[in-house]
């Protein structure tokens, strides 16, 4: 390939990009700080530029570059700003407070309240979580 | 140790997931948010066509309804893990 820096560059942004949401986000040392990903988005940085110096057509490998940065950018975003975008909870109860009763239809559609729960199971985890709607 | 997911999706969505991953534990589903409510976790608008879904947050519960460990996150990315989740369990008798 003519301009093999360009396009790698380009490539190598797309994984940096992809490889934290399905892969480096499985242990917490590269998941709370994605330092592996932000390496190799720096490289594909140097890439995409280094590409750009050489071609013969400024343009159009301009905006291969300016794409491929944009995709850190993003990213830089989403890992900063975007994931803490939750609301305050002051109200949810602290440890040695008691916890709320519910009663709520598991996945069967059967009824089921805490309280039941916790007669027969003397440790209930309680995971609350998005959900896939 | 009994763990418990809760979240606004309809029991059959729960189920599918369930039973697509191999997930042995209990789903719960709180479509009205009563729950979410009641634990403070809504998060408003968040959710399909703007619903309220639940963000999230883990508890550990004794047999006498307290809370013995709490995690609420500040960042979507990082979630309790399951080992630190065992690890608050073994801590209560």
């Amino acid at each position: 390939m003519k301009n093999w820096r360009l396009w790698s560059g380009f490539v190598l942004s797309i994984v940096a990009f992809i490889s934290y949401f399905t892969f480096f986000n499985r242990w917490p040392i590269t998941r709370d700080i994605p330092w592996v990903n932000f390496i190799l988005f720096v490289v594909a940085t140097v890439l995409l530029i280094a590409g750009v110096r050489r071609s013969q057509r400024k343009i159009w490998s301009g905006i291969v570059a300016f794409l491929g940065i944009a995709i850190f950018a993003f990213f830089v975003f989403a890992v900063t700003v975007a994931t803490k975008w939750l609301p305050p909870s002051h109200g949810a109860p602290h440890v040695g407070q008691k916890a709320p009763d519910f009663t709520l239809l598991d996945s069967n559609g059967k009824s089921v309240t805490l309280s039941e729960l916790l007669a027969s199971s003397p440790r209930v985890l309680l995971v609350f979580y998005r959900g896939y709607w | 140790m009994r763990p418990v997911a809760i979240s606004v999706d309809a029991p059959q969505v729960s189920e599918n997931l369930r039973r697509k991953v191999g997930y042995t534990f209990m789903f719960l589903s709180d479509p009205n948010t009563e729950a979410i409510r009641s634990y403070d976790l809504l998060h408003k608008g968040e959710g399909e066509n703007g619903h309220d879904i639940a963000r999230p947050a883990e508890f550990l519960i004794d047999k006498s309804g307290t809370v013995r460990w709490a995690n609420l996150t500040e960042d979507l990315r990082i979630r309790a893990r399951p080992e630190q989740m065992l690890a608050a369990a073994r801590e209560v008798r």
